[in-house]
């Protein structure tokens, strides 16, 4: 072969076809692998043996962080830095803290939530080889693809595209590097 | 929830092409024209504050709080709904929230600016909020004070604006990269690729995605119910009577609620009208969101009513003469029952099946509330004020004309902001709608429904005789 391949793309017409052979892409062996829907289908998850994502334990310590930073952001502009007292109120009048501690709390999560879900996923990310099949776009309107990697210690060229012929899709692409 | 024949193709053209083919209808032009045209007397009205002061508004000892935090109450409590159809009803496994929060997502994030402009302005020196506002080393070595609701207002309204535009931009994603391969025009592409952020619909992804969506959805829950309890601490954290009352900030919720369903319903029926959106905001839609504003009205109503029995049995007398006041005693006796009469009397009309499945009486009801909920922020604000606790004190308390082009003037942007909206983004969210045709079904499994199905299944196998095969 002249050029190096990234991977062999199946295309399927259904979401059921593709987790149907997102199954059998595993059970033969593959681990690097990858579906594509234009909307998210839970059953890819097990049939692809995708881990449960790490991503609510950053959500819950970017939470934590945020507790933090507003309890001793008021702690300290309030009992340290510049005590105020105002009509004998005790200086650390902790509830009176609860509020914007609460919102910084929510904040950092949700900071966490979002940017960690897209840093996990590799994104932003403008290019990317499986773009340069040009049925690819679409996998965002109304079909579904299954990649193998070339990466893949499993992957011959055309042992895999013989395999991945034989889970009745509508074609198999080669997906240029 | 969607009607019509639709597959996942159809349904992507359908709702993509509003921003990507349709030539830009003529009621476009005319409604961005107009909203845009009173938009400018917002800048108008800034313009002429920031050069003269505070002195152009009617506010004046004793009503020191007045048109400025009235409509910034309004605005806030309008993006409330924006929020409950997104987080809340996400998590409570509501589908027919899907082809709403799109647009009341927007609603929220342009409600909420309108509401941030008038914090900002209202002391007509804008420049000086920064430390105001926020904690930051400055120079004169001072702080906030974080002991008062109006630096929790700050941290409250500013987190939710944040979380909001997140949630909204991370719901978009999926469909921007719809666009993205669907548009023709390269500038388009690229505008649209670069927003999309390379999203290629990756099943990897979207196990991410689908958890940060849903812990969005978890932390915006307690989000929106703080943002109005602490807007409502603005009032009953200090001593005013009608001010210092424990039930406001489920009252105020209960309100934003109200509120914010009233406008997405005056911005939802024009919408699916003009631009034949009937078959994903379906008339069900429209009876479920009259539901939901007849049992908040009616939280509203038992609301007022408590109010005005708080203030007799509190025995206080400053407390009930503030509510003999407010109701008939006092010269602002007509705008309470204005009020009741928009909040309390109109919504009883959607008990009954004629009005709540009419889009017509829905519409009629929906800017009824609308403005009675303003009249509700007046009456709590200037009728608790205008009455000092000495009588040598007493005033009246009406607008200046620059209030009311302020207010006049959000309204404008507010519109203007939802034009380019509908214009240049999926109004609907694609990928969502597509989950809820028969297609996205694995197996012909309901894929929210997993655990149930799985009970369903075992179920069927022991029914006798065996149902008949499902349709899906």
């Amino acid at each position: 072969m002249d050029k190096k391949l990234y991977g062999l793309m199946a295309e399927f017409d259904s979401a059921t076809e593709l987790v149907d052979a997102a199954r059998a892409v595993r059970e033969a062996g593959y681990t690097k692998t990858d579906g594509f829907s234009p909307f998210p289908i839970h059953e890819m998850d097990e049939a692809l043996g995708i881990k449960r994502s790490i991503l609510p334990v950053l959500v819950f310590f970017g939470g934590i962080t945020g507790l933090l930073l507003g309890v001793s952001l008021q702690v300290f502009v309030h009992y340290i830095d510049y005590p105020l007292n105002i009509g004998g109120r005790p200086y650390l009048s902790w509830i009176s803290f609860v509020p914007p501690s609460f919102e910084l709390t929510i904040l950092l999560a949700g900071f966490t939530a979002v940017f960690g879900m897209l840093f996990l996923n590799g994104l932003p990310r403008p290019y990317h080889p499986v773009f340069n099949v040009p049925r690819f776009a679409l996998a965002t309107r109304e079909k579904f693809f299954l990649l193998i990697e070339s990466a893949d210690d499993k992957y011959d060229y055309d042992e895999t595209r013989a395999f991945l012929q034989g889970l009745n899709p509508q074609e198999v692409f080669d997906v240029d590097e | 929830m969607v009607e019509g024949d639709h597959t996942l193709g159809t349904v992507s053209d359908k709702i993509g092409d509003l921003a990507l083919k349709k030539k830009t209808p003529f009621f476009w032009f005319v409604g961005f024209g107009l909203a845009f045209l009173v938009a400018q007397l917002l800048m108008v009205s800034i313009g002429y504050l920031l050069v003269t002061g505070i002195g152009i508004f009617g506010t004046n000892q004793p009503v020191g709080w007045a048109f400025p935090i009235i409509n910034f109450v309004w605005w806030i409590g309008i993006g409330h709904a924006g929020t409950l159809i997104s987080a809340i009803l996400l998590l409570l496994n509501q589908k027919w929230r899907t082809s709403i929060n799109r647009f009341a997502e927007a609603m929220t994030l342009f409600a909420v600016a309108c509401a941030a402009i008038f914090p900002v302005i209202h002391t007509g020196r804008p420049w000086l909020a920064a430390y105001w506002l926020f904690p930051y080393p400055n120079t004169m070595g001072i702080w906030p004070q974080f002991r008062s609701p109006l630096i929790w207002d700050v941290f409250a309204v500013s987190t939710y604006a944040t979380i909001s535009l997140l949630f909204w931009y991370v719901g978009l994603i999926p469909d921007l990269a719809t666009l993205r391969d669907r548009a023709k025009n390269k500038y388009f592409k690229f505008i649209y690729g670069t927003l999309s952020w390379g999203w290629r619909g990756s099943s990897r992804h979207w196990h991410r995605y689908e958890i940060a969506y849903l812990l969005l959805a978890g932390i915006s829950t307690p989000l929106v119910l703080s943002v109005h309890s602490i807007v409502s601490f603005d009032f009953s954290v200090s001593q005013i009577p009608g001010w210092h009352t424990t039930f406001f900030p489920p009252y105020f919720v209960a309100g934003a609620v109200y509120a914010g369903f009233a406008m997405v319903l005056i911005l939802c029926i024009p919408l699916r009208r003009w631009y034949g959106m009937k078959d994903f905001i379906t008339d069900t839609h429209l009876h479920y969101m009259g539901k939901v504003m007849l049992a908040t009205g009616l939280i509203v109503f038992y609301a007022y009513i408590m109010e005005a029995y708080f203030g007799w049995y509190s025995s206080s007398q400053y407390e009930w003469f503030m509510i003999k006041n407010r109701i008939w005693t006092g010269p602002y006796w007509m705008f309470y029952w204005f009020l009741i009469l928009c909040n309390g009397i109109s919504i009883q009309l959607l008990w009954f099946k004629r009005f709540r499945e009419s889009t017509f009486w829905l519409f009629v009801v929906s800017i009824i509330v609308s403005i009675g909920m303003w009249l509700e922020r007046f009456v709590i604000i200037v009728t608790s004020l205008h009455r000092d606790f000495l009588p040598s004190s007493w005033a009246m308390y009406s607008p200046t004309i620059w209030d009311w082009t302020l207010y006049i003037g959000t309204i404008g942007m507010f519109f203007s902001l939802v034009f380019l909206f509908v214009r240049f983004l999926p109004i609907i969210s694609i990928f969502e709608v597509r989950t809820l045709l028969p297609e996205a079904n694995v197996h012909g499994h309901q894929q929210d429904f997993e655990e149930n199905v799985v009970e369903v299944e075992y179920t069927y196998e022991k029914t006798d005789p065996p149902n008949k095969e499902s349709e899906a």
